[in-house]
């Protein structure tokens, strides 16, 4: 029922052509109350694009993918999903666009179960089936989760729970997939373990839009880099150049040194 | 033998009352369910679901009574129609837009809700209040007593309500726990912005949650008609109070959080109230007023004071609470100085044009209006206080009013003792009274404090009022004399206009005093962050027994001078706690921040009404209750008081015809640290 008019534009926009970026930023602005985080921010992700935006802690990049996924309103500037003004949609459109978002830390519905926080994303239909196929699928990407089902997701471990955050956003096949701070706080063997994750998905055509702090695993995903500082963007280009572009020294690598 | 049969009456009695209670605490339940459903989804604690209850039951009693529609049509209109399409238009129209404000600026919606929807639905539908009242359920013949196993009497009426509710307690149940809006709700409850996330339009599932819950307030509604009508009333939304009262507290037992402890909950008040109206012996006047309407009230306000849970804060599950930029304080920020000097100057031409008409030219009626003005204004400081400067909520200020009113009637009355005497003795016992009070209500904030004001507002109303001691007996009267002092005499209006002035003088620089005190800037600091004033202890311990006290003083010595002014304490039309109300929200939205808020808005609650609703507009008083409500809801966009936006705006106009050049705009980066410029 909530559905009906996102899916009616969606329809009526038709087959998107491949020139249009599938999410474009231009000169947006953003603020919480009276601070100022973003400045004339434009950036672009087209069609099976991946790409890393990276900037030390407080920078703006949290922020950059709300703004991308409709959480946070811009107070200047437009935002584009496959074309089409976004600027002032609410977060449900972005997703019914195919425009997810993973939030930072444990962004799961705590009271929920597993199964319901899964069943919960998947909105396209109630035929039982279908939607036992979609959470099939889910857990097939992450066999962690697939035998607690039943648990509580609060009290799932913090991978788990990162794990179940992105398998929520994966049960519909999204264009584009923005990800926040995946790493962070995870060990080493499960941040490989998701990562390993994103690159299946990034094989299947989905766009990425991978934020971190630590430029590793992300350096190494991405095709191309966008480097964040005090809510502007201040360099854009190839992954393989980020690195030397702006010198190492700029990120906090210490936990994390991959590249 | 005697002692056997004694108690065995006693059992039967005691199991009678129970059978009793429970269609009446189905009604509870329902009204307190409704509250946890819309808290929960939407922050809001609709105190106007009385109102909707009794908007549905006036529709059903219309629909049916008098115009003789078949029961079955006439429920499914007022209740499956009318409550939901309610419930709808006002989330729509009004609290999807305000989620960023806080709770107790919704409280403040509410309330005004609360005053304007009855009286617009009889506007609406020519509902004639003068009608007795017939008291009709929605089971036919529904009167028919049966007896339970053979001896305790039950109506229809009452199977019919217990019924009904139990089902829909269990079809909200099924609901929440297999269907997908059952699902979706849950979701928002926990976090909107996730649920936007995952695909959903989180303001649908409020909407849904909204209709659901003015559904249940609705059926509420209806299946207690027979109960309200057997108490021999006419069918008015002030019958609906103490049911929401009594909702209120099932709804505390839970926190507002859990619907099947507000389930029980209503229950077990259902069966409370009867037991105890059943075995509370009939010889003492407080415990036979706790027979009465009072109860409610009582258990209202020990339940938020005793009940542990509710101290308990309840931890945000929120994953992306981080999301929503810090609240904005419940007034705005400090004004700039040009905007003091503008107010300043404005005010000194006011007043210097009104005090010379008044003098010079006006006739009785018009001083006597003015002095009105500014003895509310005098009352409305106490308000400026409690609410400007400390930041919370007390609907109690007309319980200290109406104590400085009396005090100032029975020194007068008993020892002959000069009124201005009983006025400040008054003002001593309300402080007293006032800091008493704020001892149990010392850790509540935000809508726990209003709600254990209204009570004990309530049971003063209800209960104390009717002591000789307190509100006068009936053989002498409630006169009071106007004053005497120093040998001049205030009997003349326009001697008695210029004391209150003079008293208005020292209140507002007591108020500026207090503000700018060491607890005066405390209280700055913790305004409107809950969190803050837990953690800091001490320092709000010592404020707010001194916010509470002042503030009572100031609401006695004003209401002290009501009564002098109107030569009688007019009780009813002065210090009802319903009356309170209105002059909480005239207050918040005409400006609560200022000294000179408190005074617009003394001006404005007695100046306005005369001047332009009765002789400009000619308005139905019906209207005016709506414009309030209207002028409720504008608190919502204009948290800095109507006349402080006003003037903020009027003053940027001067200063662009003055200087012509555009004004700076009220710089919006200024807390902002990161421009792109600046480079560490
Ligand atoms: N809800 C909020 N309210 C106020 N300021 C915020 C809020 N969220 C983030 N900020 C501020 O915005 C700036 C950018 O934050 P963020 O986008 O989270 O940075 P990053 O993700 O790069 O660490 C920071 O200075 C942060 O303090
Ligand atoms: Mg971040």
């Amino acid at each position: 029922m909530t559905d009906a008019p996102a899916t009616a534009a969606a329809e009526i926009a038709g087959p998107v052509p491949l020139s249009l970026p599938v999410l474009e930023l231009r000169r947006v602005n953003a603020a919480y109350g009276p601070f100022r985080a973003l400045f004339d921010v434009s950036l672009s992700v087209g069609e099976g694009e991946t790409v890393a935006l990276l900037g030390r802690n407080g920078a703006g990049k949290t922020t950059v993918a709300r703004v991308a996924s409709g959480l946070v309103e811009p107070t200047e500037g437009e935002v584009m999903v496959d074309g089409n003004d976004f600027t002032k949609a609410r977060a449900h459109r972005y997703a019914k666009a195919g425009v997810v978002h993973v939030p930072e830390g444990r962004a799961v519905f705590p009271d929920f179960s597993v199964e319901e926080n899964l069943t919960l994303a998947f909105s396209r239909t109630r035929d039982r089936a279908e939607v036992r196929e979609a959470l099939g699928r889910a857990f097939e990407l992450f066999p962690p989760i697939a035998h607690r089902r039943r648990q509580i997701a609060g009290t799932l471990s913090g991978g788990e729970q990162r794990m179940l955050a992105m398998a929520r956003v994966l049960v519909e096949t999204p264009r584009l997939l923005i990800a926040d701070e995946l790493s962070l706080g995870l060990a080493p063997i499960v941040t490989d373990e998701v990562y390993a994750v994103l690159t299946r998905i990034r094989a299947a055509g989905t766009a990425l839009l991978i934020v971190e702090q630590h430029i590793g695993h992300a350096l190494a995903l991405c095709d191309r880099a966008i480097l964040l500082d005090h809510g502007a963007i201040t360099w854009q280009g190839p992954s393989d150049e980020a690195a030397r572009a702006v010198g190492a020294s700029l990120f906090d690598t210490s936990g994390d040194s991959k590249s | 033998m005697t002692t056997s049969v004694l108690a065995a009456g006693v059992l039967e009695e005691t199991i009678r009352a129970f059978f009793q209670g429970l269609p009446i605490g189905a009604g509870f339940a329902l009204v307190a369910m409704s509250f946890v459903l819309t808290y929960k989804t939407s922050g809001v604690f609709n105190l106007a679901f009385g109102a909707q209850a009794f908007i549905s039951a006036a529709a059903y009693f219309e629909l049916h009574t008098r115009r003789d529609w078949p029961i079955w049509s006439a429920v499914l209109v007022a209740v499956l129609l009318v409550a939901p399409v309610l419930g709808l238009l006002l989330e729509r129209l009004i609290f999807r837009h305000v989620h960023a404000v806080s709770a107790v600026a919704k409280l403040v919606i509410s309330l005004g809700l609360m005053v304007a929807l009855p009286e617009l639905f009889k506007l609406a539908v020519d509902y004639n209040r003068e009608q007795p009242f017939g008291a009709v359920g929605i089971i036919p013949d529904g009167t028919a007593v049966y007896r339970l196993f053979g001896r305790y009497p039950v109506t229809r009426d009452e199977i019919a309500a217990f019924a009904i509710m139990v089902a829909a307690a269990l079809a909200l149940a099924a609901l929440f726990r297999y269907s997908r809006l059952g699902l979706r709700i849950r979701a928002v409850v926990q976090s909107p912005r996730m649920t936007e996330l995952n695909g959903v339009n989180a303001d649908w599932v409020s909407s849904g949650s909204w209709m659901l819950s003015s559904l249940f307030a609705g059926l509420a509604g209806v299946l207690l008609v027979p109960t309200t009508s057997s108490l021999g009333t006419v069918l008015e939304p002030r019958g609906y109070f103490p049911i929401v009262i009594a909702a209120l507290a099932a709804a505390a037992l839970g926190r507002l959080v859990s619907l099947p402890a507000a389930m029980f909950g209503g229950l077990l008040l259902g069966v409370v109230t009867t037991e105890l109206r059943t075995h509370l012996p009939r010889d003492n006047v407080i415990l036979n007023e706790l027979r009465g309407s009072a109860l409610p009230y009582v258990m209202l306000f020990a339940i938020i004071v005793f009940w542990p849970a509710i101290r308990r804060q309840i931890a945000g599950s929120d994953p992306l609470l981080g999301v929503a930029p810090p609240p904005p304080a419940l007034a705005a920020a400090n004004r700039s100085r040009g905007m003091t000097v503008y107010t300043r100057i404005m005010a000194l031409a006011f007043f210097t044009a009104v005090g010379i008409w008044t003098f010079g030219y006006a006739n009785n009626f018009w001083i006597s209006r003015i002095t009105h003005s500014v003895i509310f204004s005098i009352i409305f400081l106490s308000i400026v206080v409690f609410t400007g400067l400390g930041g919370q909520i007390a609907l109690c200020q007309v319980t200290f009013a109406a104590i400085g009113a009396f005090t100032a009637m029975q020194f007068a009355q008993r020892w002959d003792v000069s009124v201005i005497v009983g006025m400040l003795a008054g003002a001593a016992i309300a402080a007293a009274v006032g800091a008493a009070l704020s001892v149990p209500v010392m850790r509540l904030g935000g809508i726990w404090l209003a709600i254990a004001t209204l009570a004990f507002a309530l049971f003063f109303h209800d209960v104390l009022v009717k002591y000789g001691w307190v509100g006068g007996s009936l053989f002498h009267g409630r006169g009071v004399p106007r004053p005497q002092l120093f040998g001049v005499d205030f009997s003349s209006h326009k001697n008695f206009l210029v004391l209150c002035v003079a008293v208005l003088v020292v209140v507002g620089v007591l108020v500026i005093l207090v503000r700018e005190s060491s607890t005066g800037m405390a209280l700055r600091a913790l305004r409107g962050s809950e969190t803050a004033a837990e953690s800091i202890g001490v320092v709000s311990w010592r404020s707010r027994v001194i916010v509470f006290s002042v503030s009572a003083a100031i609401a006695a010595i004003g209401g002290g001078l009501l009564a002098m002014e109107e030569k009688q304490v007019s009780y009813e039309a002065n210090y009802d706690p319903q009356i309170g109300l209105f002059w909480l929200v005239v207050v918040v939205v005409l400006g609560a921040r200022t000294v000179e808020g408190g005074i617009q808005a003394g001006v404005a609650f007695v100046i306005f009404p005369v001047l332009v609703l009765e002789r400009w507009l000619h308005l139905d008083g019906a209207w005016r209750f709506v414009l309030f409500g209207f002028a409720a809801i504008s608190f919502a966009r204009h948290p800095e008081g109507l006349l402080e936006h006003g003037k903020r705006r009027s003053q940027a106009a001067m200063q662009r015809l003055f200087t012509r050049r555009p004004p700076v705009a009220a710089a919006a980066g200024a807390g902002g640290a990161a421009g792109p410029g600046d480079e560490p």
